[in-house]
This record gives C-alpha cells, structure tokens and sequence, in this order.
C-alpha cells in the first residue's frame, strides 16, 4: 500500500455566517422563538452556525405566506414562466456548486467526491427536469393538471440539498407552494437554498423554509393549511405523520426505510459486483434507505466473492470529508453513531461476525468503520432492521427461489440488487422482487427522469420522473 | 290448532342458504351466525352469514396465497378471466336484477340497469388489464449509460369496503380494479344489501377466477372493518363504503403503512372511470441495468 498527499479542497469557498435566521416570504426574518440550534461539523464537532429553531407561530407565518403566494402569484402564472424560474434556480445551483459541494460535506461530513460528483449535479438536474415540465402539466398522463395548493414538506439530513431538490423542483412545478423544513443537524445548504431564491427573483412567499428538529417538523406536518405533506426519513416518524393525515384531507406521500437486498449469482462479474457491493453500503456512509444493505451471495462463489470484497475494503479511505480522496466520511451525528454501534454491537452478540478493515480512525468527530457481518440469519437483528450506517451483513443462498424468498423476507420493500451475466435470469429475478427500485449490475444510480419509491413499510408514492409529478396534482 | 293450507301446494320453494365466499369455498361463518337481511321496505329476505373477526383473517391468509399466482398470470390470462366473469353474470341478470330490486328498493327497469352497467364494468375492467403497462410503465431517459424501466407491479392483498348503497354495481365497480392488475382482495359486502355479493360470488366461482383472489363477506361494517385496516399482512384499503368509520381506519392502516384510497363522492354511474380506481393499488417498480458491450 502506498499513501496519498493530502488534497484538501478549499474550505474559503464558502461563508458560513454565524446565526441564520428563517426564510419567510422571500426575506430572512427573525424567529418569533427565541429556541436556536447549534450545527456542527461532524469531522471534528466545531459549531459551524447557529439557526433558529422554528415554533408554531413561525410556521404559521410560513403557511401564511405560501398560501398568499400561491393564490395570487404562483398558480396564476402561466407554467412556461413559472418553467423559467426553475431554470433560473437550476443555472444558479451550477453557477455555485463548487461552493454549495464544500458547505454539504461541512455540515452533513460527507465526502467532497460524493457531494461534487453526486450530489450537486443531480441537484441541479432535478431542477432542469422539473422545470421542463410546468408547461407540459397536460401531458403527463395525470388527469387533471391543477396544483394541489401548500405543500408541508420534511426532509432528512442523509442528502439534504438533493432532498431538497426531489421535492421543492416536482412542487414549484406543478403550480404548489412550499413549507419546508430540513434536518435540524443539516440545515446550512437549505438556507443557501433560500439565497439563491432570492438570487433567482423568485416570487415571495413560493418557498418558505422553517428551520427546526422534530417539534417544527411536526407543526409543518400537522398546520391546518397544508395541502399536501411529503415526507423523508424513518419509518417510524412516517407512521406517525400517516395516523396524523389519517381523516384529514390532505394527500401524502412518504419515502422511508429500507433494508435492500443485493443478490449476486454465481455467474456474476465478479469484480464488477465487488464494486457494486461496496457503492451499495458504503456510499454516504450507508446513511441511504435504498443502501444495499443485505448481501445475498450464492454459497458456491461467497467464500471468493467475500475474500475480494475484504481486499477491496482495506482499500477504501476514510478520513476527512474535504479531502478528495476520501472515500467514507463521517457519521453524520452523534445519535446516529450511538445508534449504529448499539446495531453492530446487537450483530456480535447475537453471534454473527463481524469484520472491518484495518483503518485508523481519526480522533475527533463521529466515525464507524466500514464493517461487514458474516453467519448472519435472517433473525439477526442487523438482518433485518435499518442501521443506516457502513455496516453490510452477508447471507448466503443456494437457488433463485431461496435468493427472492431471502430478498422480500422484509416490512420493507425499497431497493435490491441483482448480479448476473444472464438478461433472463435478471429479469426474472427483478419481477419477483417486493421493491421499488431494482438495480441489476449496478447500485445506487439516481436521475431526475426515473421514478424513485418504496413499496410496504417503505412508504408510498414515487419521486422522480413523470411519476413524480402525481403527487402534486389533484 | 295451526292452520291446514286448503290445498297441498304443488311445490315448496327450495329457498337459498347464504354463505361466506373465502378461498374459493363457501363456509358458513366460524362463528356459527347469520344475521336477518332485509328490504328497504323492512320485508325479511333471508339469513346472511354474519363474519368474525376470524373469517376476516382467513380471507386474509386466502388472499395472499392467491397472489404470487394471480400477480404472476399474463395481464392477458387476466383480462380473459374478468371477460369470462362478465359472462358468467350474463346468463343470471334475471336473479341478479330481482335481487338487486329487492335489495335496493329500485324498480324493476333500474335494477334491469344496475345489473347491466355491472356486467359492462367486468368487461370494462377485463380491457384494462393488458393496457395498464403501457399507460402507467415506459421508458425513463436518463443520463447515463442505463437501460431504465419502470412498470406498475400490483401492491398485493387489498381490503375492499364495498359502497353501502350500491349492492351490485358499487361492489362490482370497487372489486373489478383491484384484481384486474393482479392484486388479490378481502371485500365486505354492503351491510343491509349483501344478498348479490354472495350471489355475486357464486358467478365468480364458476369463471376460472383463480381460488382466493376475491374473497367476499358478510355481516357488520363495523365489526369487520377495523380487524382488516390493521391486519399487517393487508397492504392496501379501500375505503369506498366506510361511511363514518373512515378516518378511524385509515388511522388504523397508518400503522403499517397502508395505502388507502379515501372515499370520494364517487358515481357508480359513470361508464368510464379511468384508471382512479386502479392507479392506487399498483406500485411502480422501475429496474436498472447497465448498457454496454
């Protein structure tokens, strides 16, 4: 093994002020709650800023002014101007990206790789997708092409711009307006977000964003005057906002959990799946509900394929998230690590092995090494809930009955993999799989034009595409 | 001393005995009850099965041992059965529209109607089967080197809540959408007109609708209702015949995230419903695969 200089990208890039305050009607204005939340840099844990934690009164004047804006403003517009501005926003984000890349992995601890070369790019293609679409309503197969009014809108911190981006490009779209609240442990890119609104000359009131953790999610979720909820995150948290909808009139869809399956046949490349594997787990540090999870290996190749995917492992670089040769950044909180070391811990005693590779971890800030589980069963509790960190568990199977019955064993039903050389035996596998999304020969590839859900306990309604338009429609 | 009829009658009717219709077969409630069903106008009409919580969960294990088959027949076979459904209702629209007639309390000519506009709906329906694909699938064009598909997938056992007021047609018109994309489904039938829901049923027995795809009860809405908005192994609700209890069961179903369709107004009336009925019981599945050489 050789070692690499340092490659640092630039923090100057960027200005973190100090204190933020909301975004409401079209101006930064000074939160009626005098809460505030601390966000730190999870690389090291040094204050990045302060934002305001949003109370009832805030998000009531957030609704206020989305609904103002969508009466007299917004929908009015015809959809080839309110196209334009979409456009505009999108230019901007690539006008910006660089810096935009660098705050992301400052605040979320994702590597600069991922944030330059995955996340700001889809970002920006988000909204040219969607901004395509305001003018062409009629014929995206929906019925009727009218907005549905205010969107209430929660999203998580795992990918907080491109969060942003899936649901603020389909809602402005379509004629809706918008409240959204971002992570309370990430909401430095969602207010660069609200400067390049204004940048943009976007009406308004068209998108209003509340800062604040689980209580102003809440009060996004439950305002009276929200049309639409849409919703990312746990499985749990959408539960509640289900049974909180429940009677109202107001339209829901939900993005959660996932616990994917990745299965490779023994006449998969083998090298290529390796890679698969490693993209499926390990990107974004696992913080990804479609993360594959759950390696099922056929038994005649899994003493091979895992001895390969160790080598490949011990290869990957964690470290510093600015860096560009970082590979694994850090764990985005404190309460995430705490929940992913009680999951692994959970692994061990319940008898599966665990395995990481030989990285040093650095001293400060939230890491977990990447770790692989083997002699996991399916009643292992690392087999069967969400970690939402770098930790894949491996089991194996002998036929593609056995593989597919493994596969949808799961309240979930998001994501799998399939790794094989064979179109029919891909085919086959993909109809019979419970999810939303199958990736065969690759992992983990997202675009603007392809529709994005879960099925089960993974949620409902689908992001993406000409599908991800229904949502907003009514 | 009881009265001694006049004459002996030529022939004693052979009245029907109602039942359940659950995994194919027609048991009585485990229960052991029935419940007296009768007209608008308060004549009795006959003794309908009253169904337990337990039949709700053994239509539910019946549902889902039918699915991986019916989700996994060519839309085509499927159309070709929802036909076959429709044909075997035709040649009972007779009993169908005397029982309509006194279920409902309509004349003659409008349960004549009823019964046809719900035969005309299994036809309507069986169209749809091979079409929803192509309506609701395609290709995505991303940007990248991907072969990108996406397809609606049926989303599995649907809980069916059959319209109160409409005994045949409503039934018909909330039933027909589920199965026809491959989901299977637990119905209960109307309450106080359930009597051409199991008459219903005896023509889907004799149509090649595979065991176990339609399971339909009887008996108390409310009874009935809540044990299949929280059973975990449902995974959608319809919500048409609710009634009162409609947000209470959806908060019900929130619990395994369910997908729900709310109760809308809706006009059993209208020839063409689209896809609205169809649409929120499938889940769009969209596969990825690498173009190379």
């Amino acid at each position: 093994m050789f070692e690499y200089a340092p490659a640092p990208e630039a923090r100057s890039l960027v200005s973190i002020r100090p204190s933020y305050d909301l975004f409401i009607d079209g101006e930064f204005v000074e939160a009626e709650s005098d809460e505030r939340i601390v966000t730190v840099n999870p690389a090291d844990e040094e204050p990045l800023a302060e934002v305001a934690a949003a109370g009832d009164a805030d998000v009531a004047r957030a609704f206020a002014a989305a609904r103002r804006a969508f009466e007299r403003v917004w929908s009015p517009l015809p959809g080839a101007e309110r196209g334009k501005y979409l456009f505009r926003i999108a230019r901007i984000i690539q006008e910006r990206a660089r810096e935009l890349a660098v705050l992301e992995s400052l605040d979320n601890g994702k590597p600069i790789k991922e944030t330059r070369d995955v996340d700001l790019p889809l970002v920006a293609a988000h909204f040219f997708y969607y901004a395509g679409w305001a003018d062409k309503l009629a014929h995206a197969g929906h019925g009727s092409a009218r907005p549905l009014g205010v969107a209430a809108q929660v999203i998580p911190w795992n990918f907080p711009l491109l969060m942003l981006a899936w649901k603020v490009a389909p809602a402005l779209a379509t004629g809706n307006t918008v409240v959204l609240k971002p992570a309370e442990t990430t909401p430095l890119t969602a207010l660069a977000f609200a400067e390049i609104c204004q940048e943009a000359g976007l009406p308004p009131g068209v998108v209003n964003i509340v800062t604040g953790a689980g209580a102003t999610g809440q009060a996004v979720v439950a305002h009276p005057d929200a049309d639409k909820v849409a919703f990312t995150g746990s499985t749990e948290v959408g539960r509640q906002i289900a049974r909180a909808v429940a009677g109202t009139r107001k339209r829901l869809t939900l993005e959660l959990g996932g616990k994917g399956a990745n299965i490779v046949y023994d006449d998969a490349a083998i090298d290529q799946a390796v890679e698969g594997i490693v993209t499926g787990i390990f990107f974004n540090q696992g913080h990804v509900c479609c993360a594959g999870s759950r390696l099922l290996v056929q038994e005649s190749i899994a003493d091979e394929l895992l001895a390969r995917l160790r080598a490949r492992i011990e290869r990957l670089r964690l470290g510093d998230p600015l860096d560009k040769n970082t590979d694994i950044g850090a764990v985005n909180s404190a309460a995430q690590l705490a929940r992913i070391r009680e999951l692994a811990a959970a692994g061990e005693s319940e008898g599966a092995t665990g395995w990481s590779p030989s990285c040093p971890l650095p001293e400060r800030g939230y890491w977990f090494p990447p770790t692989v589980f083997t002699g996991v069963t399916q009643a292992h509790r690392i087999a069967r809930e969400e970690i939402f960190g770098p930790v894949l568990s491996v089991l194996t199977f002998r036929t593609p009955e056995e593989a597919v019955s493994k596969a949808n064993n799961t309240p979930y039903g998001l994501s799998a993999g399939v790794w094989t050389e064979k179109g029919s035996l891909m085919l086959w596998t993909a109809s019979r799989l419970r999810a939303g999304v199958v990736w065969s020969n690759t992992f983990n590839v997202f675009d603007p034009a392809s529709p994005f859900g879960g099925n089960k306990e993974s949620g409902y309604g689908r992001e993406g595409g000409r599908h991800g338009l229904e949502a907003y429609l009514g | 001393m009881a009265d001694i009829p006049s004459r002996v009658p030529s022939r004693v009717a052979v009245r029907r005995t109602y039942k359940l219709y659950i995994g194919g077969a027609f048991p009585r409630s485990e229960s052991g009850r029935s419940y007296p069903v009768t007209s608008p106008a308060g004549d009795q009409l006959a003794n309908a099965a009253l169904a337990s919580r337990k039949d709700v969960r053994d239509a539910v294990v019946a549902a889902r041992k039918a699915f991986p088959g019916w989700s996994g027949r060519t839309a085509y076979n499927r159309g070709q059965i929802l036909y076959r459904i429709a044909e075997m209702m035709e040649g009972r629209r007779a009993q169908f529209a005397e029982e309509v007639a006194a279920a409902e309390g309509v004349s003659e000519d409008r349960a004549r109607a009823l019964v046809s506009a719900a035969v005309d709906r299994w036809v309507y329906y069986a169209g749809w089967a091979d079409k929803i694909g192509q309506v609701l699938g395609g290709a995505n064009p991303v940007s990248g080197p991907y072969f990108n598909l996406s397809e609606p997938d049926p989303t599995g056992v649907v809980g069916v809540l059959a319209p109160a007021g409409s005994s045949l047609l409503g039934l018909v018109s909330v039933l027909a959408p589920v199965i026809t994309s491959g989901n299977t489904a637990v119905l209960v039938a109307s309450e106080r007109a359930p009597l051409p829901a199991v008459t219903l049923a005896e023509a889907l027995a004799t149509s090649d609708l595979p065991a176990g795809v339609a399971n339909i009860l009887t008996g108390r809405l409310a009874e009935l209702a809540p044990p299949l908005a929280g059973h975990a192994d449902v995974n959608a609700l319809d919500l048409a015949g609710s009634g009162t209890l409609a947000g209470e069961l959806e908060a019900l179903a929130a619990t395994t995230l369910k997908r729900v369709l709310r109760p809308a107004g809706d006009d059993w009336d209208d020839p063409d419903p689209g896809l609205s009925r169809i649409r929120p019981f499938l889940e769009i599945k969209t596969v990825w695969h690498p173009i190379g050489r």
